[in-house]
């Protein structure tokens, strides 16, 4: 397993942006780091119908794929059965289509099961505690099973993580990874109880999160799916549930490497001020550092395909005369080892640097790519605000969080985050961030802005 | 400075090497750690023993010298031989800036060695010899720390800082072995590949740093100084000989454009460039002029094809990416009694007559702002030089420069004097020929490279602001009279 996980694993390559000139007394350090990840051996998302590899496959024993195949993985879909589903009859008719949709892209030989969630859960395919390896047979029979989902009962997602967490745990793969989706609040169990379930979950599988219609509540499933490093979205129409859970399920076949981590080294005296993903959306991973080892920490980064991500690294060095040069932080990719044992291995690294100047002309300029994510940042922050101001009453707290809103999406070419911007304002200007509230708002549109408001644009090269 | 000073007290806490945190020069010690030399104890730190102190010496040495001297300067096509101790430069950035400030002490037994140090000149590797030399400098600092450095790391995220100095009351134990590279600043951490310290992060001395080399009567010293974190400088020496046999020794200095990408390896590639091309075609019998003028254009055809290279570093610096890589050059060559010259840009060549009653001369024209400003008589020479745009430069070696023009001149010095070759690192701190005359040590003429010692250390001494770099040709007149010309001192 160790052998084959390490043949399977993309290459990574870590790119630094920042601009290391500080001036006199200059202590913050600012750096954008590209990661990219390319060539794992897999189809990059596209399902494998590896007819050659599934014959021959002895059930019961794991079908370890094969050479040039992708790397195990284990899926566990979660779908809403509450007795809301049946308000309008369409969801629940649709979220069986859509599960059906998903099951249908899960590569031959992937583990998978369907839970049904209401106040407790149940894995209602294959239904033994186990998971099901998916094959012409088992996919048709899974499909069966969806078709006696029906609805009623109430809302514990907390339950339905943690069984999915027991199934995904049983399974000896690489790739472990839920889908979710719910149409309400989670009502039927405490917040804690919820909270105690992600905390419990982190780490051991990656979750993507929806929320299907509009009376579900946004803060939820975007908690869910940062805790458990997935996405999250809305799905307002249960009509495109079935094309959204395919998306969802060729990404997860796409994954090569799961439980890659981003370590940050730093000498000594130097402080970490934060530490952010910033694309493709905005996730602070600055309290989810594990030590490892003397002045080293670990942030979760979750499975990664064929994707590159930019990460925001901002630490503050001690002060050092004009001519000084040190290393400010030392940024790797790391992979454990698999056996838990031995030293991880190094996937790529990075360095950020600092260099004292008294050359202004340097030190003032601003690195472009910091300069961007500082302002998606700040996007994803004034939106949250925005709506937040709005649903409080604060009106013009609203309009002026929203109006700078505006202002850096349109400004930074963040156009699908303008276009959501625009069905909760009206935009009299938007260089200047001049907007007005619109009267009416569909509930769909504010909760779609929300949930994507941590959606960022890279940065034109 | 002085704001630098309190920022460098930090750094230099963490120094114990540095016997003097508040003083001026800390910068220095802490940047390069000169501890690391292989000049064994040195009696003091005294920056500038530049002209106060040599005088007394050379009444004495002057006369037997002298008799010395002659040979090795005609000698210069033997000279070759000694690239040997031309190996030693790279191990002489260890040594470096130590070397700077050193005073005459030990001129008097090993004129040749000061610069390196006698343990290097057998090993380029210098790193290896530095612990068996180190042992009777600071060498306490160095071992105590080792021990801790075990020990700090642990936790010790909070202030270590204040706990490296300390240690200095250990006694010295050779704990560095050989091949350990221990951070000149913290002194505890080890130093890892990319050259960091692996407890601090300071950047560790690199090779550019400080770089000396001697070659017969020819020597460049070139400093990063005080205030820039990298050598953006460079410079080649090299003799060989006409074909009539007689001797031609060549020197250049580059200077890069900061406000180019990789200045640093424009400068080097334009030094190497120039030179190799005047090693091909003096010895076909060139003439020098012609020759050094067709140096420099192989130097600029090198400088532009670095502007295709992808760059080399990883660092994504905005303001300097728009820029192709650039530098001045500077050459001078001294053959069949001539004294060539050749330029582009702001670095210069001075002419100091070994008799001082003598006049001194620059010998080029800068292609600079302040230089139009005066040639154009809009201007005086002091204003000029005192506007911020004096350094503006509109000549360079580079792909973005708009017409390359050489300058080169000829000189056939009546007497014997040295030929200062420097960049504005230096010439900042000596502008007219009479201030670099008297920063030029009397006996330079013997000693070049401790005379370009001597002149790095007066540039360090006067702020150090940009990187430094000479190289110091000693010209004598003819052969026979060599001898007494010296003499006439």
């Amino acid at each position: 397993m160790a052998n084959f996980s390490k043949s399977n694993v993309p290459q990574f390559s870590v790119e630094v942006y920042q601009n290391a000139f500080l001036p006199e007394g200059g202590r913050e350090v600012n750096a954008i780091v590209t990661v990219t990840s390319t060539g794992g051996g897999t189809t990059g998302g596209i399902p494998l119908p590896r007819a050659a590899a599934s014959p021959g496959q002895v059930p019961g024993y794991g079908p370890g794929p094969g050479p040039g195949q992708g790397p195990s993985a284990a899926v566990v879909l979660m779908v809403d059965c509450s007795g809301s589903m049946d308000y309008p009859p369409t969801k629940m008719r649709n979220a069986r289509d859509a599960t059906a949709a998903a099951i249908d892209t899960l590569r031959e030989g992937t583990r998978f099961a369907v839970v049904a969630g209401t106040h407790v859960a149940k894995d209602v395919y294959p239904g033994n505690g186990q998971l099901a390896v998916a094959d012409a047979r088992t996919k048709a029979q899974a499909k069966e099973a969806l078709r006696r989902l029906s609805a009623g009962g109430g809302t514990a997602i907390g339950t339905w993580l943690r069984l999915t967490d027991r199934l995904l745990g049983a399974a000896d793969v690489d790739i472990r990874h839920g889908i979710l989706l719910t149409d309400g609040r989670n009502e039927h169990e405490a917040p804690e109880d919820l909270r105690a379930a992600l905390d419990s979950c982190a780490g051991r599988f990656t979750c993507d999160a929806r929320g299907v219609g509009t009376d579900w509540e946004v803060k939820e499933v975007t908690s869910i799916a940062s805790a458990l490093l997935g996405t999250a979205d809305i799905v307002a129409d249960p009509a495109g549930l079935a094309a959204d859970f395919t998306q969802m399920m060729e990404n997860a076949m796409g994954k090569e490497v799961a439980d890659v981590a981003l370590r940050l080294w730093t000498p000594v005296g130097v402080e970490i001020r934060f530490v952010k993903q910033v694309a493709p959306t905005v996730e602070d991973l600055t309290g989810r550092r594990t030590e490892a080892g003397p002045r080293a920490g670990d942030y979760p980064t979750g499975s990664w395909g064929d994707e590159s991500r930019d990460y925001h690294v901002c630490v503050l060095v001690p002060e050092a005369g004009i001519g000084q040069e040190m290393l400010a932080a030392r940024v790797s990719l790391i992979l454990p080892d698999p056996s838990g044992a031995g030293a991880p291995q190094v996937l790529s690294q990075g360095l950020v640097r600092a260099v004292w100047t008294d050359d202004m002309v340097a030190s003032t300029s601003i690195n472009p790519q910091v300069a961007h994510y500082t302002g998606q940042a700040e996007l994803a922050q004034v939106i949250q605000q925005g709506l937040d101001a709005r649903k409080s009453g604060d009106f013009d707290g609203a309009t002026a969080k929203l109006g700078r809103a505006v202002q850096l999406a349109s400004a930074s070419g963040n156009q699908d985050t303008a276009k959501l911007l625009s069905k909760v304002v009206d935009v009299v200007d938007a260089a200047t961030g001049t907007v007005r509230l619109k009267a009416k708002v569909a509930e769909a549109d504010e909760m779609t802005l929300e949930t994507r408001s941590t959606k960022t644009v890279r940065v034109k090269k | 400075m002085k704001m630098s000073e309190s920022h460098q007290q930090p750094a230099l806490a963490r120094c114990p090497g540095c016997e003097e945190p508040p003083a001026s020069g800390d910068l220095y010690c802490g940047a390069c750690g000169y501890d690391l030399s292989a000049v064994p104890a040195r009696p003091d730190d005294r920056p500038t023993l530049a002209i106060t102190v040599p005088p007394a010496v050379p009444p004495a040495p002057a006369p037997s010298p002298a008799a010395a001297v002659p040979p090795t300067a005609p000698h210069a096509p033997d000279a070759p031989t000694p690239p040997a101790p031309a190996v030693q430069w790279p191990a002489a950035s260890e040594t470096d800036s130590s070397d700077v400030p050193v005073p005459v002490h030990r001129a008097t037994d090993l004129p040749g060695t000061d610069s390196g140090g006698k343990p290097l000149p057998a090993t380029p590797g210098a790193h290896h010899d530095d612990p068996p030399t180190t042992p009777p400098v600071r060498h306490d600092d160095r071992a105590v720390v080792a021990e801790p450095a075990t020990a700090v790391p642990p936790d010790a995220s909070g202030d270590f800082a204040l706990a490296a100095p300390d240690p200095r009351t250990a006694e010295p134990t050779p704990t560095p072995a050989a091949g350990t590279k221990v951070c000149v600043a913290c002194r505890s951490g080890r130093v890892d590949p990319d050259g960091y310290c692996e407890n601090c992060g300071h950047a560790q001395p690199r090779e550019r740093d400080h770089m000396e080399q001697e070659l017969g009567s020819v020597a460049a010293v070139s400093d990063r100084g005080l205030r820039h974190h990298r050598n953006e400088d460079s410079f080649a020496v090299s003799s060989t000989a006409l074909p009539d046999g007689s001797p031609a020794v060549v020197a250049i200095v580059c200077d890069g454009v900061s406000s180019a990408s990789r200045p640093d390896e424009a400068s080097a590639a334009a030094a190497s460039a120039a030179n190799e091309a005047l090693l091909e075609s003096l010895p076909r019998g060139t003439h020098p002029q012609q020759a050094m003028h067709e140096a420099i254009v192989a130097a600029s055809e090198a400088v532009n094809a670095l502007a295709q290279d992808p760059p080399g570093s990883a660092e994504h610096e905005a303001h300097r990416h728009q820029n192709a890589p650039a530098c001045t050059l500077v050459g001078a060559i001294m053959a069949g009694g001539l004294l060539v010259v050749g330029w582009v840009g702001d670095s210069r060549v001075y002419w100091v007559p070994d008799d001082r009653t003598g006049p001194p001369a620059r010998l080029t024209e800068d292609d600079s702002w302040a230089a139009q400003m005066v040639a154009a008589g809009l201007m005086n020479e002091a204003e000029a030089y005192a506007d911020e745009r004096a350094h503006a430069i509109t000549g360079w070696l580079g792909a973005d420069s708009y017409e390359l023009e050489p300058h080169t001149a000829s000189f056939k010095p009546d007497r014997p004097g040295l030929v200062v070759v420097c960049t504005d690192g230096l010439w900042n701190y000596a502008e007219s020929a009479e201030e670099m005359a008297a920063a030029v040590p009397p006996e330079a003429h013997r000693r070049p490279l401790h005379g370009a010692q001597v002149l790095v250390g007066h540039a360090l001494d006067g702020g150090g602001h940009d990187n430094v770099t000479v190289a110091l040709l000693p010209f004598a007149v003819e052969p026979q009279g060599a001898g007494s010309a010296c003499t006439t001192v």
